[in-house]
């Protein structure tokens, strides 16, 4: 089980990662010719606006909703880097590939591991407490957070060697996979999406309207 | 789901009611699909997949913020009750939900775009409620007020039935007029090849005539080489854009425009209106398949700064009352007019607080989107659900609040009277006809 779990699991995982990903794109530029959407998008305008909303509190309701925005940048960008620069994973691939990159130290990695998991308590919290979320909160809601989260959780389980070590790793391999095969399927798509729609009402609101969007 | 805070009582509406009685459950299922798999494509997809429902976009909504943050009132909370439901259902579902969807949509909803400012993926939120106007109108569940404007527009081409004798009766009533103060006034009909083609909505002749009376006065003084058509496509507002109707929509856009080519005019300037210049600018011509409307069009916000600034018109006397303004979405959101309404504001008056949020930040006057237009039946729901505007305007302390847009004017007028603020409304003309010089050759003796 192990032997698949970090074998054909990681290959099948990625390559319906990255082919699921490259079909969005093309589904999403087929349907964006017949919406009559590309004549309006604009690159300046459209990267103005995403600028506004990768920098932390450039826009009004970053500022306003302080608390969300700490948390999501912190959330979002160990979620993405840690698994990239973690040892463990540099070294799996070094073992297989004999391909290396830099990597982050144990105590950094540990913290960020936190953080994730910290980051989806949060929301965990804001959805039940927020009468606003909670309203459009579905069963989904839950089980994407389930899904993003799971692989830091049973990663930091087992590194804390919490439960049977063997039986940790295997899951968090297993959870791993599931997150990625996810993305492109479910609305944790927003990876893929979210530079188009914000570039799309960028160029709206920029080259269209003559008006900021942030 | 979150606690309802208040009830949402059930208002009466005969356009909404009748059509609960017709309805069938196959019927709106056929439409709906219809709709969906026609109609839509990338972004009404790409909005669906990439939402979080993370409820950040709340805060944007003057409906929300005003009904005591009710999440029924938010806007991913609107399409949760309408569009979420729909797809559950795969447009299974009965009249009588069809009717809640309308009355969200048609009348919670002043698609003013504000929310696409909060939501941190830009997704158009006001579009998803548009689809589902779509459905209610193709359906034939538009509130009865609504619905009478947009089958004015499929029959007179206006939206309020001027019949063409009254329109021409009605500008040589206000040229008269305005003769009186500056004898050489003259509202030219149907002069080929002018400067500008000056086209207003059929509220004005209808029952705010002496607007036009302003322009011609206007006009006059700044010497500009215009024309008004004395046939169909003088009237550039648009009802059918709001409930739905989207071929009558693009009629009354062509018949606009075709209008100003006929009679080969320069450019379109259009009156103080927000939702006309939406329609006439965006999306009337997304729709008829223009990628920029044939004629350049100006809003009048832009046509007097020209004026003030190039020189054409000279202020006499600053206006003393303290006043404010209302930024309309569809000209400060929708096209950036913000800073040159603040310029002509500063150049006119003597006394002028700026409100607070403002310019693309505005919130919406609460009328606009066809909202004012569902009738007085939604009256009350209407400015309840405008409570921020009451504290907005009331901070400002400002005795007048300049509106350079229809919906706000009325909208602002009823949020003024209901909480009694004790201020009124003007259009910019207004102050202009107030405080411009009248050049003493031009006066009467």
């Amino acid at each position: 089980m192990y032997e698949f779990a970090s074998g054909p699991l990681v290959w099948i995982a990625f390559i319906v990662f990255l082919g699921g990903m490259t079909f969005q794109i093309v589904r999403m530029v087929q349907m964006a010719k017949k919406d009559k959407v590309i004549p309006y998008m604009s690159l300046k305008y459209g990267l103005r606006s995403l600028l506004h909303w990768v920098v932390p509190f450039a826009s009004k309701n970053m500022r306003v909703r302080y608390e969300v925005t700490i948390v999501t940048f912190a959330f979002h960008l160990c979620l993405v880097l840690l698994p990239i620069f973690l040892t463990a994973h540099v070294a799996m691939f070094a073992f297989a590939w004999g391909a290396r990159w830099a990597t982050v130290s144990e105590n950094l990695a540990t913290f960020m591991t936190v953080l994730v998991i910290l980051g989806g308590l949060f929301f965990l919290v804001r959805r039940l407490m927020l009468p606003e979320v909670r309203f459009v909160t579905s069963a989904s809601d839950y089980l994407l957070l389930a899904i993003a989260a799971a692989p830091f959780v049973t990663g930091f389980a087992a590194h804390q060697q919490w439960f049977h070590y063997e039986t940790m790793v295997l899951v968090h391999m297993i959870s791993g996979a599931v997150m990625l095969m996810a993305i492109p399927f479910t609305r944790l798509s927003h990876m893929l999406f979210f530079p188009f729609t914000r570039a799309y009402m960028g160029s709206e609101f920029g080259a269209v309207r003559n008006a900021k969007d942030w | 789901m979150g606690v309802p805070a208040i009830e949402i009582p059930t208002v009466s509406d005969p356009g909404l009611d009748e059509a609960v009685k017709t309805l069938t459950t196959e019927r709106i299922q056929e439409v709906i699909n219809r709709i969906i798999s026609k109609e839509t494509a990338a972004r009404f997809r790409t909005y669906l997949n990439t939402c979080v429902h993370c409820g950040l976009c709340s805060d944007a909504c003057h409906w929300f913020l005003s009904n005591d943050r009710d999440p029924r009132f938010s806007p991913v909370g609107k399409v949760k009750q309408t569009l979420w439901e729909i797809l559950k259902k795969k447009g299974r579902v009965d009249p009588y939900f069809l009717r809640e969807c309308s009355r969200i949509a048609h009348t919670e909803c002043n698609v003013c775009r504000r929310c696409s400012m909060y939501c941190p993926f830009g997704i158009d939120i006001a579009y998803l409620l548009l689809v589902i106007r779509r459905i209610c109108s193709e359906c034939g569940m538009v509130p009865q007020f609504l619905q009478d404007t947009v089958n004015s527009h499929a029959v007179t081409l206006n939206q309020m039935w001027v019949k063409q004798d009254e329109w021409i009766d009605t500008l040589q009533w206000q040229e008269e007029e305005m003769r009186s103060e500056v004898p050489t006034v003259r509202i030219p009909l149907d002069k080929e090849g002018a400067d500008v083609f000056y086209s207003v909505i059929a509220p004005e002749p209808k029952i705010l005539a002496q607007l036009i009376g302003n322009m011609a006065l206007i006009m006059t003084v700044a010497g500009v080489d215009w024309t008004m058509p004395s046939f169909d496509g003088w009237d550039n507002s648009n009802m059918a854009m709001y409930s739905g109707d989207f071929e009558v929509m693009g009629r009354v856009e062509r018949a606009h425009h075709e209008a100003a080519l006929k009679l080969r005019a320069k450019r379109i300037v259009m009156g103080e209106c927000g939702h006309a210049f939406r329609g006439a600018v965006y999306d009337g011509p997304r729709w008829l398949g223009w990628r920029e409307p044939p004629v350049p069009v100006i809003h009048a916000v832009d046509f007097y700064h020209e004026l003030i600034f190039s020189g054409k018109i000279k202020i006499a006397r600053k206006f003393e009352e303290p006043v404010t303004v209302q930024d309309p979405c569809n000209i400060v959101r929708g096209r950036g007019l913000g800073q040159k309404l603040r310029e002509i504001i500063q150049a006119t008056c003597a006394d002028f607080t700026p409100p607070e949020p403002a310019f693309e930040h505005n919130y919406c006057c609460g009328a606009g989107g066809g909202v004012i237009n569902c009738g007085p039946p939604w009256k009350t729901s209407r400015v309840t659900g405008n409570r921020v505007k009451a504290e907005q305007l009331a901070a400002t302390k400002a005795h007048i609040v300049i509106t350079p847009c229809h919906n706000c004017h009325s909208g602002i007028e009823d949020v003024i009277s209901v909480y009694k603020l004790g201020q009124h409304v003007k259009f910019f003309s207004e102050i202009l006809v107030d405080v411009m010089e009248i050049p003493d050759e031009l006066k009467a003796d």
